[in-house]
């Protein structure tokens, strides 16, 4: 594979594809509200009418707004249905024809749409993630090639430090700097593992990543292996993600045959093969040293850092571990350049972030948005407030590592500083909207009962800290609390925070102390409130 | 797949040798040439394979790829994703992550297990129905999310959730 195969492939795929197309998005989302019934209906009327060569009815990625699925848009008018039910096929190629139609338009003016700047998700309802045709047309596989052949391993390292990039999965490490200190450190192998552990209860910007643009975190651990000087990767996927397990097996099955992973990629000296670890449901293993046990066929328990994983990682050589939305931000440092890529956001936090906007928000979805946006705009002007128009209450973001923010601080800036100063994370990108029927003490239990569950049981402040953390707010819960519990479940937060071994234990605390610290009301009216809890 | 749930480790063994389900979990053993790192992706194909982990399972794949039962077992009890026991003919998954929460997956939960007589994460006594929950399945633009012996169901509620099950059982009530 060179260049001009590459260019070739690109060409005969536009060339060849018509120029009416029906795309139905093909994510778990929509799949599950019966995406593939109307695709079946759509085909057999296009057949019966002998049109099934001149129209496309294609599968796309992930169209963001979840929440009104199926999704299904036509070219080349680009209108977007929502709520499509299989009955509307008929309707829908009408409109294709330019027919009036009533099926219910999705309005691409709403700050929804407008609002959202498309970095990494630039290619979600546009390509095929089945094909690597399409992703080869959309300028697919170029960076690699650019990279390979006109840039040495430190320029590249450069550019993504110079493009400010942090840590997408919430830690918001500076990834140049992760890549330089695995490119130096000695090892006779170094590995690149994608982290696709996305065990946050309420986020899902990752698994609609791997399930509408595979190739794009491919190319982009492909570009991350020829920084660092490694041969093998790994992307380490949720269990209960089937559909993106099958879409990423094709996508690297694709990306071999055509030369673009295995071995002599482009002609070059550059080796890269990448092989899929499949998680066995332990949000544990989201931590780094956790996740690099578990491929290595153990208990996910995290160990003390340091050594970090990038001097010494998976079978104890320097591992790259970054994020799965991280790596599809390579990409397009490497096409436009560090300094547009650093040109967008805040002072210290880079480029968008894709957040999935859930719980009681009128669309529910998933969003890009540039660094520095406020919870406001998201919340209130992209999300439509809540569905039945009443106040919003609060917002949690970072899942069960992360703080609820209430609604009086929704000017706060969504960036990794400003989030940290309010209490809670950026985190991996959950946004649960929460109004007022949501006990805060019951979001607080809810998270706490997800800790202790989830705590792997090798420190005692998490094991068990936990555990008490949750017999204390049930206790709050059923109105046996006494007022000097509140202080007792404040100090064992402390303590956990300072002493757990990894950031499940270290962070287990926040959802308490931030609602403890915006919503104390809530737990005060509860003490010595016996008898009298409702639900 | 239904077939497999369901038996028991004396019906296998009552198998003749010629089992191919071991020979193909052989064969992923070999694939990873036997090597004590795999030992995850061995017991995710051996479940799909037999439906759940037994004693007997877990101890012949220890001998396979050369490692203590204590930490095939340590392992294999430390993910949720395996089951040690058989699991039900028909499963109903109830997704208890944050947006499902909000809207209500619990008392969800708590509903069906009125209805079904079965507590979240059992089997029922006559081994034809499993309730149980997993955290987030990402589906959460579909709160709150099911999954109906494999088949995602958004905006479950009650009365939805209640009658599929009712009919999949077979139960006219």
């Amino acid at each position: 594979m060179d260049l001009h195969e590459l260019e070739a492939i690109a060409e005969r795929e536009l060339a060849q594809r018509p120029r009416l197309r029906i795309l139905y998005c093909s994510a778990t989302g929509c799949q599950a509200s019966g995406a593939l019934e109307i695709k079946r209906r759509l085909e057999s009327l296009l057949a019966e009418t002998g049109r099934q060569v001149e129209v496309d009815v294609g599968a796309v990625g992930c169209l963001g707004l979840c929440g009104r699925g199926p999704i299904v848009r036509i070219e080349p008018s680009g209108e977007t249905f929502e709520h499509v039910k299989p009955d509307d096929a008929a309707e829908i190629i009408a409109a294709l024809d330019g027919h009036s139609c009533d099926v219910a338009r999705c309005d691409q003016n709403h700050p929804f749409f407008t609002r959202q700047m498309l970095i990494v998700r630039r290619h979600c309802g546009l390509i095929n993630p089945d094909r690597i045709e399409d992703y080869i047309a959309v300028g697919g596989y170029r960076s690699l090639y650019h990279v390979i052949h006109e840039m040495t391993p430190a320029e590249v390292i450069n550019a993504i430090t110079r493009s400010g990039l942090r840590g997408r999965g919430g830690a918001g490490y500076p990834t140049g700097l992760k890549w330089a200190t695995v490119a130096k450190s000695p090892g006779e192998r170094k590995f690149v593992i994608c982290n696709a552990d996305e065990g946050d209860p309420g986020a899902f910007m990752d698994r609609s990543i791997l399930e509408s643009d595979p190739h794009l975190v491919l190319e982009g651990m492909a570009i991350a292996a020829y920084a660092v000087g490694a041969e093998q990767g790994f992307i380490y996927v949720r269990g209960e993600y089937p559909l993106a397990i099958e879409r990423l097996q094709k996508a690297i099955a694709q990306a071999r045959r055509h030369g673009l992973l295995g071995a002599q990629i482009f002609e070059s000296g550059f080796n890269f093969r990448v092989d899929i670890r499949v998680g066995a449901g332990a949000f544990v293993c989201g931590e780094e040293t956790a996740l690099i046990a578990s491929i290595e066929g153990r208990r996910g328990q995290p160990r003390p850092r340091p050594p970090y994983p990038a001097e010494s990682g998976l079978w104890g050589m320097p591992t790259l571990i970054n994020n799965v939305e991280t790596f599809a931000n390579v990409t397009a440092i490497i096409e436009k350049g560090p300094e547009w890529y650093s040109s967008i956001g805040t002072e210290k936090s880079k480029g968008t972030k894709i957040f999935a906007l859930t719980g009681k928000i009128r669309n529910t979805g998933l969003i890009e948005v540039p660094m520095g946006i406020t919870l406001r705009e998201i919340v209130e002007e992209m999300g439509g407030g809540t569905p039945d128009g009443s106040p919003v209450k609060a917002v949690q973001t970072g899942g069960p590592s992360g703080g609820c923010i209430p609604a009086s601080l929704f000017d706060t800036p969504v960036d990794y500083e400003s989030l940290a100063a309010v209490g809670s994370i950026m985190g991996s990108g959950g946004m649960v909207v929460m109004d007022a029927h949501t006990n805060m003490v019951d979001v607080a239990r809810f998270y706490m009962e997800f800790c202790k569950d989830e705590s792997c049981g090798k420190c005692i402040p998490c094991r068990v800290g936990t555990v008490q953390l949750f017999n204390m707010l049930t206790k709050l819960r059923n109105g046996q609390a006494k007022p000097s519990d509140l202080s007792k479940i404040e100090e064992l937060c402390e303590l956990m925070r300072e002493t757990s071994l990894c950031g499940l234990g270290q962070s287990a605390p926040n959802p308490v102390l931030s609602t403890l610290h915006y919503f104390r009301h809530e737990y005060e009216q509860l003490i010595g409130a016996e008898g009298n809890h409702g639900s | 797949m239904t077939t497999s749930t369901t038996e028991t480790a004396a019906d296998r063994s009552a198998r003749p040798a010629g089992d191919n389900r071991r020979k193909i979990l052989e064969a992923t053993m070999k694939r990873f040439q036997y090597q004590g790192d795999a030992l995850i992706e061995v017991l995710h194909k051996a479940q799909e394979l037999y439906g759940f982990l037994s004693p007997e399972l877990l101890s012949d794949i220890a001998q396979r790829l050369h490692l203590p039962p204590s930490r095939v077992y340590g392992v294999a009890t430390f993910y949720h994703f395996f089951s040690l026991a058989p699991q039900g003919e028909h499963t109903c998954t109830i997704c208890l992550g944050t947006a499902c929460y909000v809207r209500g997956a619990a008392l969800l939960l708590r509903e069906l297990e009125e209805l079904s007589g079965v507590k979240a994460g059992r089997t029922s006594a006559d081994g034809r129905f499993s309730l149980l929950t997993a955290r987030c399945l990402g589906a959460c633009g579909l709160a709150p999310a099911a999954v109906l012996d494999g088949e995602v169901v958004g905006h479950a509620d009650r009365s939805n959730l209640a009658a599929r099950i009712r009919s999949l059982l077979g139960r006219e009530e």
